[in-house]
């Protein structure tokens, strides 16, 4: 592909020309990354990097002001018996919690992402979804999840997919646009990498795998894919893409092994929450659980770290 | 020009000329060198072509030329090309089984050497499409891989064919090593050289490829470390021999690792002297991963 | 394609803490005798030679030198165990072969750090493929003891005698079980001479052997250099003889045999194409060439050390190669994170370091990745040489280092010929995504072992062996019993 970043952000890539994708030797490669052993301080950087990294979640149907209150108390106060430590990211939360959590959180420095685009189905007509976006930027998002049409990009309507993504990036103004391909959907590592590709070129900042709704959410395999497509797009455009794993990721462990992947696959620089997120609503409790126990020698138990 | 006869009639008989037999074509010895061949009374039979390890070379590069066609052609083909040789050797019966006296053998015996020849012949053709169903496995690695080996013939061959059986010794050591895609080069019988030349003239004569077989007839002491050394042959096989040539052959295949296959003390009439390893000897296995994945 | 500006950085920020395997648990001894007759004996002429560890120059052990009279007195042990070992139950001999494998698998760690202290390759290596890999040779080929009659239709077979086994110092272990493993399930009795410089894991097989109970002499252990190996190679009471090693020494080994009517196996060098189309899920394939070179140091015989990929997607391989090579980390083989531990000897160290400076003489572009190396101790950086052709000599000779040459090609038949254009013919690879054209290319491509979109892949079901130069006879699976018997009608 030669098409510059300008060009790219206009026009749908031809998708015949991304790389194929096989899966075993994607299989194989991840299992290079998890059997680095990652002990003593680097452990303790990663991990502090890690509840950096975390997008705080709750996207329920029962969801309610006062969930949304209590997240938001969780994501200031991680766990203040441990010193020193950082704050998440950002909260994620439906269109209609952006205000209490632009209350909740103040003028901290924690995003506010929301979803939108009639999330997760994304099954809503574009004029729906651009008004469900513009409605959570309004109500002070700065960061948004959008979800593609995966209907329309299993049928080959990559032009309908594309255009929508631009159109979501145009409504975002300045809040930053999450795409989430939703993975577990789309069947096979080439069709993520072949969406990977198609929102980028549409404009994504980040590219995510998943809702958290569909089984499977994030995988290593996936992931992986999608940090090379990254990694491709930024050799051919300079641009920078984010990533954003979500669901399924609730061990500190795990949340380790995907920072080696990250290393060994885009290099240092991506390595700051600005260019990779966790989407996870439990992983903060095992990681300071981790943390507790590289300061002190003793395992621990989740009934001394808060839940919300 | 060669055995020298008058018919009855007073007419006289056309003798034959005994050639050798490269890339498809009849010529005479480059070397114009001949060895004269005599019956039980000292009587001369033929003057055979004395081959040279420049009629050695030309040939083996015939054959490594036909050796990649050959290979893939279909096994089934292969096994109706070599159903070809035989019936063309059945047509040819009684000029083989008079050529087999002429070179000493009884009447009886040369009719069951040139009829086991043939059922030879038939015996390995139906091997064509079988050998590598027989000896192929698919190989149940722990990985998530599909892994099988199959047979894939080893290339060029140099043989130096049986001295006592001068047809059914040369067919049941052409007849395996062609069928598996091999191409060869035959230093024929130097005592009973007469029907490796008729033979040659039976596969000119049966849709064999040019090159696939070449047959020299020649001196064995003097042809043997060329056919051992030969950089550009993947196997040797003799068949005749004690410690010493097998000593030699084997020093002058180290070269260039040549596969070194024995095959002395065997009898060739028994129904033993033909069974697929015969095929094997000349095949390496290749071995093939593959991921499963989506 | 990456423009220098668009360049990854591995350098800075987080790394990987040392993250050593524990050596505690190990039992090396001061000093080792021979393994003769069930027992470790003093050599005749009382001669022994250091075993270093290659990362760090330190003694690990004194290892006996056998001489002829010590090979003979092993022969004739191993000789003497053949008469009961060929003739007891052939189940009851595959028990004692799983049993080897069961050991081998509870002592699994103590074997992967003594390899790795040994040898210098990687602990991740050693304990994740060398060990088990072992171990699942024994088992494979223990279940085949009583069943060797259906490997071969309408073949009677028979054990051949004592094997004589000489095996090289890339995989000292894993050579091992792939030389003792189907000999044993096959009726044979063994002497078997592990390379100079890495004797301790067939040593400590020894003590496996012991353990599981096998008769004395039945395996027999002789430790030593090139000399050692040409006793047991040429000793007349050798039925059979069994080589893994580079193809010059195969050459003498086969003369040496030459009119003895002796058997043989040889396991030789080569200079593997690894072929990329540019249709070829190219991270994987990128993956496959690192797999293919750089796996342990790239002492393998069968690594894909001629990359051949075609020219559409040269550049694009090639920046992706240069950013993976920087994430391999060089060093302590012990430690879990390494990728590529130590060359395995100071001889093996100046073999390629003067490969390194043929290629560059000869015009070749050399690049190395920018990792820190130790000290002390044997290291090369993977290195690969673009700007080379077929006729350079780092494109045709073995090195058997971390070094990759790398050639463009245009076409399907520039790429077959130039892969086929070599006296050797171990392995090779291939990358598309097009069914058809595999099948095509790994049909072509003269090699014992073809991996279509994969690389350096072993399993103990899976026959291994080369074409042309690179030997004679097939090791693993089905195809490797036929090596240690006599089939007869």
């Amino acid at each position: 592909m030669s098409l510059t970043a300008v060009e790219a952000t206009k026009r749908l890539p031809d998708l015949s020309r991304v790389p194929a994708v096989d899966e075993v030797g994607v299989n194989e490669r991840v299992g290079r990354f998890t059997s680095r052993s990652i002990k003593t301080a680097s452990k303790i950087e990663a991990l502090q990097l890690i509840l950096s990294m975390i997008d705080l979640t709750t996207l329920e149907g029962q969801d309610t002001p006062g969930k949304v209150r209590q997240l938001c108390q969780k994501a200031i106060h991680l766990h203040d018996a441990l010193p020193g430590l950082p704050h998440v990211a950002a909260v994620c939360v439906y269109p209609t919690m952006v205000g209490v959590a632009k209350e909740a959180l103040g003028d901290r420095d924690i995003n506010i992402a929301s979803v939108a685009t009639a999330f997760p189905s994304g099954q809503a007509p574009l004029s729906v979804k651009l008004e469900d976006t513009r409605m959570a930027v309004d109500a002070g998002a700065n960061e948004i999840d959008m979800v593609i049409s995966r209907g329309e990009f299993l049928a080959g309507q990559y032009g309908h997919v594309f255009d929508e993504i631009v159109a979501i990036k145009e409504a975002c103004g300045d809040a930053h646009l999450k795409v989430i391909l939703e993975t577990g959907e789309l069947g096979t590592l080439d069709r993520v990498r072949r969406a990977s590709v198609l929102a980028m070129h549409a404009g994504a900042d980040f590219i995510k795998t998943s809702t958290g709704k569909i089984q499977p959410a994030a995988t290593m395999q996936v992931t992986l894919v999608m940090l090379q497509a990254i990694r491709d797009f930024y050799y051919e455009t300079g641009r920078m893409v984010g990533m954003k794993p979500a669901g399924g990721i609730s061990s500190a462990k795990l949340a380790v092994h995907y920072l080696v992947m990250l290393r060994e696959t885009l290099g240092n620089a991506w390595m700051t929450p600005e260019w990779f997120r966790f989407g996870a609503s439990s992983l903060a409790n095992d990681v300071l659980m981790q943390l507790q126990k590289q300061a002190t020698g003793v395992y621990q138990s989740a009934d001394y770290f808060s839940k919300d | 020009m060669a055995a020298k006869k008058q018919s009855g009639s007073g007419r006289l008989s056309v003798a034959k000329t005994y050639k050798i037999y490269i890339n498809g074509k009849f010529p005479r010895t480059e070397s114009g060198r001949y060895f004269t061949l005599e019956d039980k009374r000292g009587a001369v039979i033929a003057n055979v072509c004395r081959g040279s390890r420049k009629d050695f070379r030309n040939a083996v590069v015939a054959a490594r030329k036909a050796q990649p066609g050959w290979a893939k052609a279909s096994a089934y083909l292969r096994g109706q090309i070599l159903y070809r040789i035989a019936e063309m050797l059945e047509g040819r019966r009684e000029q083989f089984i008079s050529e087999l006296v002429l070179q000493g053998a009884t009447a009886r015996a040369a009719d069951k050497e040139v009829d086991a020849s043939i059922d030879r012949l038939i015996y390995f053709a139906g091997w064509a499409d079988k050998y590598q169903q027989v000896f192929s496995a698919v190989n149940p690695v722990s990985s998530s891989h599909f892994n099988f080996s199959i047979l894939e013939p080893t290339g060029v061959v140099s043989m130096l064919a049986p001295n006592d059986s001068g047809l059914l010794g040369l067919i049941s050591n052409i007849a395996p090593t062609i069928v598996g895609g091999n191409t060869c080069v035959v230093l024929a019988s130097e005592t009973l050289p007469l029907s490796a030349v008729s033979f040659a003239e039976v596969l000119h004569a049966s849709d064999v490829p040019a090159g696939v077989v070449n047959i020299l007839t020649g001196y064995r002491d003097e042809l043997t470390g060329q056919f051992a050394s030969h950089m550009d042959v993947n196997a040797v096989v003799y068949c005749d021999g004690g410690r010493k040539v097998a000593r030699s052959v084997q020093e002058a295949a180290a070269d260039n690792i040549k596969h070194v296959i024995a095959r002395t003390k065997t009898d060739w009439a028994s129904d033993s002297a033909q069974h697929p390893y015969l095929i094997r000897d000349t095949q390496e296995v290749k071995t093939t991963w593959h991921p499963i994945g989506v | 394609m990456a423009t220098p500006e668009n360049k990854l950085a591995f350098d800075d920020g987080w790394q990987y803490s040392p993250a050593p395997e524990s050596t505690d648990h190990i039992k090396v001894k001061k000093r080792y005798g021979l393994f003769i007759d069930g027992n470790f004996l003093a050599p005749e002429k009382g001669r022994y030679f250091d075993t270093i560890n290659p990362a760090t120059e330190e003694k690990l052990s004194r290892v006996a030198l056998a001489s002829e009279a010590d090979v003979d007195k092993a022969v004739k042990a191993a000789r003497k165990a053949y008469g009961k070992w060929s003739r007891i139950k052939p189940a009851e001999r595959g028990k004692y072969i799983y049993r080897i494998a069961r050991i081998m698998q509870e002592r699994a760690r103590e074997f992967a750090a003594i390899e790795s202290l040994d040898g210098g390759k990687p602990i991740r290596e050693s304990r994740d493929i060398d060990v088990p890999l072992a171990a699942a040779h024994f088992f494979y080929y223990a279940g085949w003891a009583d069943k060797l009659e259906y490997a071969f239709p309408g073949r009677k077979v028979r054990p051949l005698g004592v094997a004589g086994q000489v095996i090289p110092w890339n995989f000292p272990l894993l050579m091992a079980a792939w030389k003792l493993a189907p000999a044993l399930a096959c009726g044979n009795t063994v002497v078997l001479k592990p390379a100079e410089t890495t004797p301790l894991t067939a040593l400590k097989l020894a003590e496996v052997v012991r353990d599981a109970g096998l008769p004395d002499g039945v395996v027999n252990i002789v430790t030593g250099a090139g000399e050692t190996g040409a006793a047991v190679v040429g000793h007349p009471g050798v039925d059979k003889v069994a080589f893994t090693g580079s193809t010059e020494v195969g050459r003498v080994i086969m003369k040496a045999l030459a009119g003895t009517g002796k058997k043989y196996t040889l396991e030789l060098g080569g200079k593997a194409a690894n072929i990329v189309f540019a249709d070829a899920a190219i991270d994987q394939a990128v993956e496959g060439i690192v797999n293919g070179i750089f796996f342990n140091q790239g002492h393998v015989c069968c690594a894909g050390s001629r990359l051949f990929v075609q020219e559409s997607v040269a550049d694009e391989v090639i920046q992706k190669l240069k950013d993976r090579m920087e994430t391999l980390i060089v060093g302590d083989p012990l430690d879990k994170n390494t990728d590529i531990g130590a060359i395995n000897s100071a001889r093996q160290l100046e073999t390629i370091e003067r490969y390194l400076a043929i290629g560059q003489e000869e015009g070749g572009t050399m690049y190395q990745s920018s990792c820190k190396v130790p000290k002390e101790g044997y290291w090369c950086r993977p290195t690969i040489f673009t700007g080379v052709s077929q006729s350079n000599r780092v494109v045709q000779e073995e090195i058997f280092g971390p070094v990759l040459a790398i050639q463009t090609f245009r076409t399907f038949d520039e790429a077959l010929t130039k892969a086929n254009n070599t006296p050797y013919g171990l392995s090779g690879g291939v990358w598309t995504d097009k069914g058809a054209k595999i099948f095509r290319m790994t049909q072509s491509v003269r090699a014992g072992v073809i991996w279509a979109n994969t690389f350096n892949k072993f399993d103990p079901t899976s026959p291994f062996g080369g074409y042309k130069e690179s030997g004679v006879g097939r090791e693993g699976g089905l195809h490797g019993l036929d090596a240690y018997l006599r089939l007869e009608a």
